[in-house]
């Protein structure tokens, strides 16, 4: 139909002139195809460097993952073999506590921002949240130096969790608040309504309907934060003597009882991942080198996994939602 | 409402539990306000412990500290200390960073938001995204041994040899670059890569807010696409877009590991981008857990303070622009 119109107005000599007599319009076109065009071309460029990444990581340090690298503590600088197994506690480690510091409060306070948005205080929670993530982390590892590692007189797994938990935070509190926010307000009326109490309605009725979001928030939230570096230098300092097992089995043998245990082992400095593929990547030593490779190798493979799995599993569900 | 609440209640006899159930509403408002204080406080609390962290530095080194000098003088032996040098560093290589990245973001929200098919959008739009989501130690690696000595270094050459010859450019574009790479240039295109995610995402959701009865009247005008895009669709967003651009800056004076490895941390007298040098970040990841005495870590905490302020500063005016772009739109965009 709409060929038809415009060969029936080119055919026609007025046609012709009407439509392409504008100033330029050759031009015109012209710009307006390249300009178009060069925004696919840019996008395109923006793309090299992740699968120039990607791929070369995969190659490079897919060459040197081995069973070792999972399963033994390192060997003296230098000397081949050994494994990284020190740091895959450590962030396991920091990981969990993280999650513990940062998630209850989190939750609770996007509850605040979601019901609450245009109190005085809801306005400076979204604000604050908002300013705190564009924080550098370096600030943060700082600030966690200085509440927790100066005062004690000591690095700390507990240090390094707290300061990724702060990382954490405001990821979770605005993640947490757009799906709460996303919750039809009949199902929170509706359970009010019963004669249900505020707190049973927000943490039965509206947390539930909203879990999966939240679930893959938070998932996205721990890969990044598995991921920094710059938080961990000053607060857990980094380890490469952290023997899990062996502290617990000591542990166990000296009859201590469990709590005692793990609050022993979360006072101990770690190493995480991306603080060993920084601090090896300073040395000269080639194994040390290949050795980053490999720990950059299950970085990305963690992000890229986390990240896809999360993002089949939203589309899935919002899927299955709407059917 | 009665009957509602008898009714609730009915099951049990009214029971310490039950009388907790119904009028837990008190605690619950309680932990939200305060976990919600919390959040607020800890950034007022972050300012707080720097201040006092690093005060005996500030009240040493005063103004002096940030003077812009000709001479390096970072010296943690003999305590004398000025910060210039690194906020130099700071300042070029966002400055390298932004130059680099605002054009590749705006091209890749046009494209996602205005050109590429809607079936696209979305995988283009998450392979954007991934990018964001690469950790930065592993960008630094692969800065180090692949993309420095591949692209920086020729680059650095190329720059120095055409236009580092002009007068002016040449004092920002003095070669000669050192062998593997390591440079301001470098930290500066690393940024790039980092921050353009987070650009080209605010970007393009400012688009995507903008109604398309905008769109529909520039063509029905008889504008072409682009015209409609760069007469129409940015002036309509552009505060929304310069929020993004502010907000990606934000990201890149504060990003650390990735350019400790690639800068080549050295403090030299140069203000070329082609030579070694060192960020505000930088420094502190290199010597925070090896000061020297007492007065060098306060100094390393007053640059952090720095640091904290520029992006807070940066941040509250990225995050008004784009809450401002919201109060124009009916749908949310959040940067």
């Amino acid at each position: 139909m709409e060929t038809n119109l415009n060969r029936q107005i080119q055919g026609s000599g007025y046609g012709q002139h009407y439509i392409s007599s504008g100033v330029g319009y050759k031009r015109r076109k012209m710009a307006n195809f390249l300009l178009l065009g060069l925004t696919g071309v840019l996008t395109l460029l923006a793309l090299i460097p992740l699968f120039w990444i990607i791929g070369y990581v995969l190659y490079k340090g897919g060459a040197y993952i081995n069973l070792a690298l999972f399963t033994q503590m390192p060997r003296p600088m230098g000397l081949t073999g050994g494994g990284v197994l020190h740091a895959i506690e450590g962030t396991l480690i920091l990981i969990v506590l993280a999650a513990i510091f940062s998630i209850p409060p989190g939750i609770l306070a996007a509850f605040y921002a979601a019901y609450y948005p245009n109190t005085k205080l809801g306005v400076a929670l979204r604000f604050g949240t908002d300013v705190l993530s564009g924080v550098p982390s370096i600030v943060i590892g700082i600030f966690g130096y200085a509440i927790l590692v100066k005062p004690v007189g000591h690095y700390s797994a507990l240090a390094g969790g707290i300061a990724m938990a702060m990382i954490m935070l405001p990821t979770i509190i605005r993640t947490t608040e757009e799906m709460i926010k996303l919750v039809p307000r009949n199902l929170r009326e509706g359970a009010l309504a019963l004669g249900s109490p505020e707190w049973r309605a927000a943490l039965q009725v509206t947390l539930p309907a909203a879990m999966n979001g939240i679930i893959t928030g938070f998932i996205l939230s721990l890969a990044r934060a598995a991921g920094e570096t710059a938080p961990l230098l000053f607060t857990a300092l980094g380890n490469d003597r952290f023997d899990l097992v062996a502290m617990i089995k000591t542990g166990i043998q000296m009859g201590k009882p469990l709590p005692v245990v793990l609050l022993n082992i979360i006072q101990q400095p770690v190493d995480s991942l991306p603080l060993t593929l920084y601090k090896y990547t300073q040395q000269p030593f080639p194994e040390n080198i290949n050795q980053a490779w490999a720990v950059a190798f299950v970085l990305l493979m963690l992000v890229l996994l986390t990240n896809i799995a999360t993002r089949a599993w939203v589309s899935r569900s919002s899927k299955q939602s709407r059917r | 409402m009665k009957y509602f609440e008898t009714k609730f209640q009915s099951g049990k006899k009214s029971s310490w539990m039950n009388r907790l159930l119904m009028h837990g509403d008190r605690p619950w408002m309680g932990l939200i306000i305060f976990m919600a204080l919390l959040t607020v406080f800890l950034m007022l609390a972050i300012g707080y412990t720097l201040v006092i962290d690093s005060n005996h530095a500030i009240t040493k080194f005063g103004l002096d500290f940030i003077k812009p000098m000709a001479t390096n003088s970072w010296d943690p032996v003999n305590d004398k200390f000025n910060a210039w040098p690194f906020i130099y560093g700071t300042l070029i290589t966002s400055f390298v960073a932004v130059l680099i990245a605002v054009p590749l973001s705006l091209g890749i929200a046009i494209f996602l938001s205005e050109i590429c098919p809607i079936s696209l959008r979305n995988p283009v739009g998450m392979l954007v995204e991934l990018l964001a989501a690469i950790p930065s130690v592993v960008y630094g690696l692969w800065g180090i041994f692949i993309f420095l000595p591949q692209i920086i270094y020729p680059m650095g050459n190329v720059l120095s040899e055409t236009l580092g010859k002009l007068p002016f450019l040449n004092i920002i574009l003095t070669g000669p670059i050192s062998q593997s790479g390591a440079s301001r240039l470098a930290a500066g295109f690393i940024l790039a890569i980092m921050i353009t995610p987070t650009i080209a995402a605010v970007t393009r959701d400012v688009f995507l807010a903008i109604p398309s009865s905008q769109r529909e009247a520039s063509l029905a005008l008889g504008a072409t696409r682009w015209e409609t895009i760069s007469r129409v669709l940015l002036p309509y967003g552009l505060s929304g877009i310069l929020g993004a651009v502010i907000l990606g800056l934000g990201r890149a004076l504060g990003e650390t590991m990735a350019v400790t490895m690639v800068i080549g941390n050295s403090i030299e007298g140069s203000l070329s981008v082609l030579r070694p040098g060192y960020t505000m970040s930088s420094i502190i990841a290199n010597e925070f857990a090896e000061a020297v005495s007492k007065m060098h870590t306060e100094v390393l905490i007053e640059i952090g303070l720095i640091l904290f302020v520029m992006t807070l500063v940066l941040n509250s005016i990225a995050r008004l622009l784009v809450w401002r772009v919201n109060s124009k739109f009916q749908q949310e965009v959040r940067a």
